[in-house]
């Protein structure tokens, strides 16, 4: 079970093919009618709500750090690391994505500088993870295709929440780190990443371990735990977060569907979350329409709601589906979440069985 | 062999726009500058098949709507990641109100 599993969702394996030749790579995708002119207003970007949001973000986690260290040793200081942690471990995450995007600032070295710092945060090489980024986009939730598939079916439960420690992300993180470093890819990040583009991939892996190596040098000569703690650290402690936000996005979701009201979530979200989120919580109206910067995702969402499931009215409310979900699918592989579109929306643009959400496994193509 | 085709009204395209444009099965993108210069490039991004004509212009670039691609269109040079292959241009005139391209 574990070894086929796998094998489905390997960017290396055979799904991959099979869904070329079923039409499912590069898809074809259902995308709601907005008015050019609307469109446009929508994609316009601007250099002022990112820069206060990312000055308020680099305060807090100044101030919230310098509270912790300067408690350091006593019990206070917990508190304080906690919130630290989940900034840097968990909301870099959102800085990150959104930079990758190259939507967040209007201007590119902004965005650029903004995407280099929080990928390290976050722990993810740069150059991999946009071409990573770039295919989960075209091929949202398709076996062999999508190398960002969260929780596969069945999930792998244990994996999932050691995430929310970090635990797996971490360790895949180093493991890469060195593979990189030695000017190596693995098998599936050679399915996406061009070979033009590898070179940066070893030197920034090589920065990257540089850094760790003087973090953990400096806890050694120190005799302290207080740099790993600042530094790499809140990847583990302060992850929880992330893995909160992200399996609202696609977790128990339709597969091999070209429909993003099939296979993505668009949750409601106090202002705290989303601002620690960036607007991601919009996720429908972001795969939809990927060019359309944070802070106009809420009028994005206004352009296209009616054609789309309803909304979860919280966290929580999606919370009660995912978990079942992913339960359900334990012991149904073909189980989805199948939401029922409002009254007037297009149907779902099922043109087969095939990629009707269930994520059969598909045919190798005849040969010719 | 090249021939110059009518392709839309000058008119039709906002400053700092881009409009879409089929003949013969082929797409091509229609581009007016801030400056209201008239240029044309292949109708699809060269990293994947995504029409262009869905994507924002900014000055003398045009952004793919999918995955952020940018061209420069005056010249067709791919501007970074994820597109690494310029774009085919095509020359343009404008006569009497109306935007022609060569092609062929």
């Amino acid at each position: 079970m574990g070894r086929e599993r796998l094998a489905r969702y390997s960017l290396a394996g055979p799904e991959n093919q099979a869904a070329v030749d079923a039409g499912l790579a590069g898809g074809d995708w259902f995308r709601s009618a907005v008015p050019r002119k609307r469109m446009k207003e929508l994609m316009r970007r601007s250099d002022y709500p990112a820069i206060r949001d990312t000055v308020i973000w680099f305060g807090l986690i100044g101030l919230f750090g310098g509270l912790g260290i300067a408690f350091w040793g006593t019990w206070w200081a917990l508190p304080f690391f906690l919130v630290y942690g989940t900034l840097y471990g968990s909301t870099s995450d959102s800085r990150w994505h959104e930079t990758g995007h190259g939507t967040a600032f209007k201007t590119r070295w902004l965005d650029e500088g903004l995407y280099q710092i929080a990928s390290f945060m976050i722990m993810r090489d740069p150059t991999v993870w946009r071409w990573s980024h770039t295919r989960h986009h075209t091929d949202t939730l398709i076996l062999g295709r999508d190398p960002e598939i969260a929780a596969m079916r069945p999930a792998r439960l244990v994996r999932l929440l050691a995430n929310f420690v970090g635990l797996v992300d971490v360790t895949i993180a180093f493991r890469l780190m060195f593979v990189h470093a030695a000017g190596r890819l693995s098998a599936d990040e050679a399915d996406f990443v061009p070979e033009s583009e590898r070179p940066k991939v070893y030197r920034t892996a090589r920065i990257h371990l540089a850094i760790y190596a003087v973090t953990i040098g400096l806890a050694i000569g120190f005799r302290s735990w207080l740099p790993v703690v600042l530094i790499g650290g809140p990847r583990l402690y302060g992850a929880w977060l992330l893995n909160v936000y992200a399996l609202t996005q696609h977790a128990g979701m339709g597969e091999n569907v070209l429909d993003h009201r099939l296979n993505t979530r668009t949750v409601k979200m106090c202002a705290v979350n989303r601002f620690l989120y960036w607007n991601m919580n919009y996720h429908v109206e972001h795969h939809m329409f990927p060019m359309v910067p944070y802070y106009r995702l809420p009028e994005l969402h206004e352009e296209v709601k009616h054609d789309c499931a309803p909304v979860y009215p919280s966290i929580w409310a999606a919370y009660k589906e995912i978990i079942p979900a992913i339960l359900h699918q334990l012991r149904d592989e073909e189980y989805y979440v199948h939401r029922e579109l409002l009254p007037g929306a297009p149907p779902f643009n099922v043109p087969t069985p095939m990629n009707d959400g269930r994520g059969l496994p598909l045919a190798p193509a005849p040969a010719a | 062999m090249a021939q110059w085709i009518a392709a839309c009204a000058a008119d039709d395209i906002d400053p700092e726009d881009v409009i879409p444009f089929s003949r013969d099965g082929i797409d091509y993108a229609i581009y007016r500058s801030p400056d209201d210069g008239y240029y044309a490039t292949d109708g699809h991004c060269t990293h994947e098949k995504t029409l262009l004509c869905d994507g924002l212009v900014m000055d003398d670039v045009i952004e793919c709507p999918k995955h952020n691609g940018r061209f420069d269109y005056t010249s067709g040079k791919a501007l970074g990641a994820p597109v690494l292959t310029d774009i085919r241009t095509y020359p343009v005139k404008v006569l009497d109100g109306t935007v022609y391209i060569e092609i062929g």
